[in-house]
């Protein structure tokens, strides 16, 4: 049996899934293709090649903790029986409930990820400015990059994110849970101005945004930021309800950020589209906003709105048409 | 950590007897180092094996004991070099190699550790000793791989291994393709392994065990002289009726002696061994027990399965018997060939012989 037990419980998760992602192009790999063959040879009782992969994996991610104490069990299944994953006597159980759940996490992500050509139905609308976009998915722990390819959102990458210890759909300071909602980033700070539990950097973004206020929520100091120099990664529920990426993963899209203006979206069930789905979707809401704003010129403010007023809107769909949620000053 | 040695001094020391014997000067000196390490008289043991090697100095046997003399005296970087040479000239010889791993072990540098061990295991893949000992490494690198994945230091505490130094080069009596020197072969003869038993006297000097436990030439079974005549399990066979028969009965011995090994059924397992049995290495008949019994009794499930066994008949109540045997515990899954020697006793065929080999 030796480690086929702690496996199953992964394995049964992510079966559902795995069926849609065979023709995803990623051009991240990061640590999951490597983790999931190791799991699948685990699977398969190839101990000796799961060894060799996951020192590999410890090799291209020395700091990686899920693949030591992988590594652990494998070598201990060697010289004896293991009981379960993180087979270590006394090994604090919160801990060990992390990197199960991270493994679970990221294996989850990698066998059920979207198709390259479907897009989360929430980015609709992608302003030339706008080069990129963030979607956060906070129920499979990952974050999407988009680039913006006239108009049409383009997959880049994804990648591994921790959230709140107590998730996400934050409403009040402190409930350690990171919020939803649609917000951009709002500055940079550098890894010289913060300590090294940020890591290589961090972007605060919008929350609460007008919408968050008007729902009561409170909180502030939501970022995107990095993990400690001795830490690849933290568990699924880590933060205080930041979202959290590996250095090298910040790095990475830190290069496309830009303050002001990145949209990050942040929800816990993400609606992939079809790209045709997608389209007649976005065609709907802009026939909406079309419409409204024919109503507004016909009642003769839009000197007044152009001029005065900078306005923000949140739509929301209601029983199957946008409809304005909330306005305000912008 | 300490070291953990088995209890083969004794045979050392009673083989070493003989050999004093047969070759007075040199063996005196190989005996009396021997003899004065075990009474924990350190630098003398090490006077006495460097005149020992003053005169012989390519010589194994010595060799090796030098190393484990400047082991116990805390001089490792020297027992290292002596290893280490060994290794190199006698690739084939597991010892050497499973003594660096215990060294390497103490310096806690498991990774070097494991790879000794490794080496040790592809020369002579049933090497209990190395595979326990690399079973203990295992269990200390993952300990390591938990101390980094869960962010604690368990310390030292977990720490203690206890992996066995051999004692004697070329233990395993018999074991084929022992010390065949890499390399130049002048001065090697001292290493020249018993299965070649027209270099006797040589041998007795180089591989005391070997003539200690085996009163006739060694190994005689894995050149046997006699033309083998393959039975078990071939329906063939029936020419011979009475090798046959015996064939029949040795089978069943067989499985039945895998039942218990495999059942972890120590006391039936032992009592397939002949009172005459050569132990690996010529310990105690007792001391081997408990070996035995320490190692069958650990955690753990035991699977031994045989596979197509070959009996040749050697005399009425004397068979050789060659299969392979597919081992698999908690810890382990080897397959090797097996030769056995199995004596005829009061209708009960009971094993005199086993050792690892074609």
């Amino acid at each position: 049996m030796r480690l086929r037990l702690c496996v199953a419980a992964a394995a049964c998760l992510l079966a559902c899934g795995a069926a849609t992602a065979a023709d995803a192009r990623y051009s991240d790999a990061g640590p999951e293709p490597v983790l999931a063959h190791v799991f699948e040879q685990i699977e398969q009782n190839h101990l000796d090649v799961a060894l060799q992969q996951v020192e590999a994996l410890i090799k291209a991610y020395p700091k990686f903790r899920l693949a030591h104490l992988i590594m652990g069990d494998l070598l201990l299944a060697r010289a004896g029986p293991i009981q379960a994953f993180g087979n270590k006597l006394n090994a604090p159980p919160g801990t060990l409930a992390g990197l199960r759940a991270e493994a679970i996490a990221r294996l989850n992500a990698y066998r059920d990820k979207p198709p390259a050509n479907y897009l989360p139905r929430y980015l609709l609308q992608m302003p030339p400015d706008q080069k990129f976009a963030i979607v956060v998915d906070t129920q499979k722990s990952r974050l999407y990059l988009y680039q913006n390819q006239k108009g049409t959102p383009r997959f880049v990458a994804d990648y591994y994110i921790s959230q709140g210890k107590l998730g996400a759909d934050k409403t009040r300071e402190g409930d350690q849970r990171t919020p939803i909602g649609v917000y951009h980033v709002t500055g940079s700070l550098s890894r010289a101005k913060l300590g090294d539990f940020y890591g290589s950097g961090a972007f605060p973004i919008s929350y609460p945004n007008e919408w968050d206020k008007r729902q009561g929520r409170s909180g502030h100091g939501i970022w995107l930021h990095g993990t400690p120099s001795d830490t690849f990664s933290r568990p699924p529920l880590a933060s205080d309800g930041c979202v959290v990426l590996a250095n090298q993963d910040l790095d990475a899209i830190s290069k496309q950020l830009q303050v002001g203006l990145t949209p990050v979206i942040i929800s816990n069930s993400i609606e992939w589209l079809s790209l045709d789905d997608w389209e007649a979707e976005r065609e709907s809401l802009r026939k909406e906003i079309a419409l409204w704003r024919t109503d507004w010129e016909s009642r003769d403010v839009e000197r007044y709105l152009a001029n005065v007023m900078k306005k923000r809107q949140y739509w929301i769909k209601e029983g199957g048409r946008w409809k304005i949620a909330y306005e305000g000053a912008g | 950590m300490s070291l953990n040695y088995p209890r083969h001094m004794l045979s050392l020391a009673a083989g070493l007897l003989l050999v004093a014997l047969a070759f007075p000067v040199h063996a005196d000196s190989l005996q009396d180092a021997s003899l004065l390490l075990k009474q924990g008289q350190k630098p003398q043991a090490l006077d006495k094996i460097d005149q020992y090697l003053a005169g012989k100095p390519k010589d194994a046997q010595g060799r090796f004991l030098r190393g484990l003399i400047l082991t116990e005296m805390g001089r490792t970087s020297e027992a290292i070099t002596v290893f280490t040479k060994l290794t190199e000239d006698y690739p084939e010889l597991p010892e050497p190699y499973n003594n660096l791993a215990v060294i390497y072990a103490q310096q806690k540098n498991y990774e070097k550790a494991k790879q000794s061990l490794e080496m040790a295991i592809r020369t002579h893949p049933s090497y209990a000793t190395a595979h326990e000992n690399l079973g203990d490494i295992y269990a200390q690198l993952a300990s390591q791989a938990y101390d980094k994945a869960l962010q604690i230091d368990s310390g030292n505490a977990s720490a203690q291994t206890k992996l066995a130094m051999i004692r004697d080069l070329m233990g395993s009596a018999g074991r084929p393709g022992t010390a065949r020197p890499a390399g130049k072969t002048s001065g090697a003869a001292s290493a020249t392994p018993p299965a070649k038993p027209l270099e006797e006297k040589t041998v007795v000097a180089a591989a005391p065990k070997t003539v200690a436990t085996a009163p006739k030439p060694p190994a005689p079974v894995a050149t046997a002289p006699t033309p083998a005549v393959p039975v078990a399990a071939a329906p063939i066979a029936a020419a011979k009726p009475a090798v046959d028969l015996a064939g029949n009965e040795i089978a069943k011995s067989l499985d039945a002696w895998a039942a218990a090994w495999s059942k972890k059924n120590v006391k039936a397992y032992l009592a397939f061994y002949a009172k005459n049995f050569q132990t690996p290495g010529g310990s105690s008949r007792a001391s081997w027990e408990a070996e035995r019994a320490q190692r069958i009794n650990k955690p753990g499930g035991i699977q031994v399965d045989i596979e197509n066994p070959k009996v040749s008949q050697d005399g009425p109540d004397h068979v050789t018997v060659r299969f392979r045997q597919h081992y698999r515990s908690a810890s382990l899954k080897t397959s090797s060939n097996k030769v056995m020697v199995l004596v005829r006793n009061e209708g009960r065929w009971l094993i005199q012989q086993e050792r690892v080999g074609k």
